[in-house]
């Protein structure tokens, strides 16, 4: 039995390719078995084709690993594009009606397994339940116990009743039966799950958990694919949990919106991804000008303009430190995993609280889409701390005291806030230059004092909040990959296969990235041996970051903008290339070139 | 006028221009608080960029100077974190009707419990004299050295076609009757547009007080039913000869958006923490 086994079901969309993926990928996470499910939208190839990956194993997992050792093909088309990515030995299961030449995958060292899906689900359910039959038939050759899937399947048909989950169960037991005494010998098997409970869940759930757990209490925001499922969460829950979620007239009112939220005083937040959060530059600065607290998520995709909309990207890091015009205080975050979203989600509220500055939190699509199973230690409601730094009782001012200064000249910077509804602490916030009582104002004085002022948080926050890089595996590795957000799953991976063949490598993960932890970062990568940076973008942005900030130059970037996710083998195979000698590796498409006929791009 | 606005007095003088529309519309404002008995720290008052936009500097209660063309959206976060605030938006033309023009529209027909007061001089003041979406074609400016060329945005009308529950037009050199008028807006449960005509004595000489005084007249003295969508589209249109100032349109009975929104129910966000142990648990367990 193997120990990690990695599913592909790839099909046209319509076909059900999501819901059969995520179905399975609950049933495994059940069984107690740790679970990565990925879903790959392609731009529409012919009837648009798109596949679903999900891999079980025993041990945590936090990457999507390839070449996959099944293939569950609802189209013969999906046949001849994955045929090359597979595993040696794998198998593909397809609808014995499709046109696949089985003599072929057999001369590949391939195990072709036909089932007859279509007549299986049409003669036990219908045709519509071909997707099911596939589910049923995988779950005969890998020997997954179909209770498992049948208690997910009867959950999501639920609401539709009896008659309909009636059929659906029998379809793919009827499937199942099939393939299990067709194939009886088929040699990847699932592993055995250790059958504790663990939540599975995408990086947008656990970030969207994370903010209603600090009391997030208002969300506005534009649809904009991969964020979209943050404000499509926090709307399903808003009515039961008091959360008002604003669908946007578009992104500069949704981060507008939020900012006056958060200025009356609720936590609030918008959440986009480079698009929207472009439109958001002005706005950002009215934030750090007027200090107010505000969230803004942007899940990354890849740019530039439009870009890949269904593809995942790390690229708008130095945009998100520099954006908007002049210079305010700004934190940003950068989530490397699920549950490291689920503590972005509540930390940056606090921390927009503490330094009254927007807070951006940067994840990507990788990240927001993928599902992952997290113990449920670490999306608990007891680790989450609120503080909502120093606001202050208005009403118990002295209304006779002098006036309200709001924005008081203090030693960390940070004024003591008071929300608008207490006579004693009435006050206009400007977005142009202001006293510290709130009027606007030119004065040469009064200017620098506030420059300096605002530009203290920063080093407050960097003295009591920032955290530096962490470092996972060993101290004096002779290779650390440095990279930040979702790269890290896939560099420890990385690092762990690199190790094992002899190379000790380490992963130096930079959590926090405004204001720059300069001073762990340098120490940090005193002892970091070969540094190679591993970023999802052209340019290597944390490696100029680092450089900008710390002086130190990465011995090698790793650099992928296919706006596919790195698989752990892909940055093995780079570390190689740059330990012979090359310092920029450029990663290449692995996959073959598909006809430019069969290329239509999709906008979303 | 009252006398009783002092509550709202600043020893700050406003930068205006001796002479400028906005002096009347600050003392309307804060007439029209006072009168409905409303304190500083009950309102909040939401402005844009623009000389008009200044108006928050310039008066005790609670205030916010956003961005060019944004307050509406600023606004309307407020509002919606803490609907106990009187949530007023005051802004220019260019403001309101150009680059917040999008949030106009959206907010128009969202409908929160927001006064909405314009100071409509025509021209872009702030940057000294370009055309405004409210320029009458024509004009010669900076930015239209051969004549404004675009049709004139309509505010009124284009407030109608968008559902709006209460239109007005008031006069900057009728303090009193706008202040009424803004009296209204407050107590409209709903979006409430006030399209002040401001005479700006320095760069839209033309449309100057007297301009407007002989053009303009009232609303309640025709008898012009309020109520009525007809009656309110025909005067929407009256421009030039005659201009007419007052309630346009008003319809009762329209919930406010924010009143509409489950999660308010229980009370203003402000108020609320976040979620109990048991309740988070609950959501934790659907990803189960
Ligand atoms: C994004 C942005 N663009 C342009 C400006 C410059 N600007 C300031 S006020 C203004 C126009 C002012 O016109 P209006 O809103 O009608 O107000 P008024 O000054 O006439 O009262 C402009 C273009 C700005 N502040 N921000
Ligand atoms: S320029 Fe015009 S609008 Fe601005 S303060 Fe002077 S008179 Fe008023």
């Amino acid at each position: 039995m193997t120990s990690d086994l990695s599913i592909r079901i790839g099909g046209d969309a319509g076909q059900g390719i999501e819901s059969a993926g995520a179905a399975l990928a609950r049933a495994f996470a059940r069984s107690g078995l740790h679970v990565f499910a990925t879903q790959d939208y392609r731009s529409r190839i012919r009837g648009g084709h798109n596949f679903y990956q999900v891999r079980a194993a025993q041990a945590a997992v936090e990457a999507q690993r390839d070449p996959p050792e099944v293939l569950l093909a609802f189209t013969r088309e999906t046949v001849d594009i994955h045929i090359d990515r597979l595993a040696p030995g794998a198998g593909i299961l397809y609808d014995a009606s499709l046109p696949v030449d089985a003599g072929a995958l057999h001369a590949r060292g391939l195990a072709p397994m036909p089932v007859p899906l279509t007549k299986i689900a049409a003669d036990h359910g219908s045709r519509v339940m071909t997707n099911i039959a596939g589910l049923g038939a995988l779950a005969g050759v890998v020997g997954f116990p179909l209770a498992r899937i049948d208690a997910v399947l009867r959950e999501e048909f639920a609401a539709k009743g009896p008659e309909v989950v009636r059929p659906n169960l029998a379809v793919a037991e009827a499937a199942r039966r099939y393939a299990a005494t067709t194939y009886p010998d088929f040699v990847h098997r699932v592993p055995r799950g250790d059958a504790r409970p663990r939540l599975l869940l995408h990086g947008n759930h656990a970030l969207a958990l994370g903010a209603v757990a600090a009391g997030c209490r208002f969300i506005a925001a534009y649809p904009m694919t991969p964020a979209t499922t943050i404000l499509e969460y926090m709307a399903a829950i808003g009515a039961e949990e008091g959360i008002v979620a604003k669908h946007a007239e578009d992104e500069i009112a949704a981060v507008c919106m939020a900012i006056g939220a958060g200025f009356a005083g609720a936590r609030a937040m918008t959440a986009t991804s480079g698009g929207g959060f472009s439109l958001m530059a002005e706005a950002l600065g009215l934030a750090g000008m007027a200090e107010v607290p505000v969230v803004i998520v942007d899940v990354q995709r890849g740019g530039p303009s439009t870009g890949l909309p269904t593809r995942t990207e790390q690229a708008d890091l130095l945009f998100a430190i520099h954006a908007s015009q002049g210079e305010f205080p700004r934190i940003v975050l950068a989530p490397g995993t699920v549950p490291e979203c689920f503590e972005a989600g509540w930390r940056a509220f606090n921390l927009a609280d503490r330094y009254q500055c927007p807070v951006i939190v940067l994840s990507d699509l990788y990240l927001a889409g993928s599902l992952v199973t997290v113990e449920p230690v670490s999306l608990d409601w007891a680790s989450v701390e609120v503080d909502r730094g120093e606001l202050i009782d208005g009403g118990a001012l002295d209304p006779d005291a002098d006036g309200y200064r709001r924005f008081a000249i203090t030693e960390s910077g940070i004024s003591p806030r008071a929300l608008p509804g207490s006579p004693a602490a009435v006050y206009a916030a400007p977005s142009d230059e202001h006293t510290e009582d709130g009027h606007i104002t030119e004065e040469i004085h009064n200017r620098v004092a506030m420059m300096k002022k605002r530009m203290r948080k920063e080093d407050t926050a960097l003295r009591n909040s920032i955290r530096g890089p962490a470092r996972y595996g060993q101290e004096s590795a002779r290779i650390t990959l440095v990279c930040w957000g979702s790269t890290l799953g896939a560099a420890r991976e990385a690092a762990a296969l690199l190790s094992a063949d002899g190379e000790p490598a380490a992963v130096l993960h930079f959590p926090d990235l405004w204001p720059f932890p300069v001073e762990a970062a340098t120490e940090a990568l005193t002892s970091a041996g070969l540094a190679i940076g591993v970023e999802q973008n052209f340019t290597g942005q944390l490696a100029k970051l680092i450089r900008m900030m710390t002086g130190r130059q990465l011995d090698g970037r790793i650099l992928a903008y296919d706006g596919r996710p790195f698989a752990p083998a892909d940055i093995v195979q780079a570390v190689h290339r740059v330990l012979a000698g090359e310092s920029d590796v450029h990663i290449e498409p692995g996959e073959q070139r598909l006809p430019a006929e069969t290329e239509v791009g999709v906008n979303v | 006028m009252s006398d009783a606005r002092d509550e709202f007095d600043l020893a700050l003088k406003p930068t205006w221009c001796p002479g400028c529309g906005d002096f009347g519309i600050l003392s309307a404002v804060k007439d029209a608080l006072t009168t409905l008995a409303i304190s500083p720290h009950e309102a909040l008052v939401v402005s844009g960029i623009g000389c008009g936009s200044k108006l928050p500097d310039y008066m005790h209660a609670n205030g916010f100077m956003t961005l060019h063309g944004r307050p509406l959206a600023v606004a309307t976060g407020a509002k919606l974190a803490n609907h106990a605030l009187h949530v007023i938006v005051v802004d220019g033309d260019g403001d309101a009707y150009g680059i917040g023009g999008n949030h106009f529209i959206h907010t128009v027909r969202r409908n929160p419990d927001i006064t909405h007061i314009v100071e409509d001089n025509q021209i872009y003041a702030l940057t000294k004299g370009q055309y405004s979406p409210t320029t009458p074609q024509g004009k010669v400016t900076t930015t239209s050295p051969e004549g404004a060329i675009e049709r004139p945005v309509n505010p009124v009308a284009l407030a109608l076609a968008m559902g709006a529950t209460f239109v007005a037009r008031g006069f900057a050199g009728e303090p009193h009757h706008l202040s009424g008028l803004i009296q209204l807006a407050i107590r409209h449960p709903g979006y409430a547009l006030v399209d002040v005509l401001q005479p700006c004595v320095v760069f839209n000489r033309a449309q100057s007080y007297d301009w407007y005084r002989q053009r303009i007249y009232k609303l309640e003295e025709t008898g012009h039913d309020a109520r009525d969508p007809a009656a309110a589209g025909t005067v929407a249109r009256e421009w030039e000869e005659r201009i007419p100032i007052g309630v346009i349109y008003a319809e009762e009975g329209v919930p406010a958006y924010e009143a509409q929104l489950p999660a308010l129910q229980p009370g203003p966000l402000t108020a609320r923490a976040g979620p109990s142990a048991t309740r988070f648990e609950q959501l934790i367990a659907r990803f189960r």
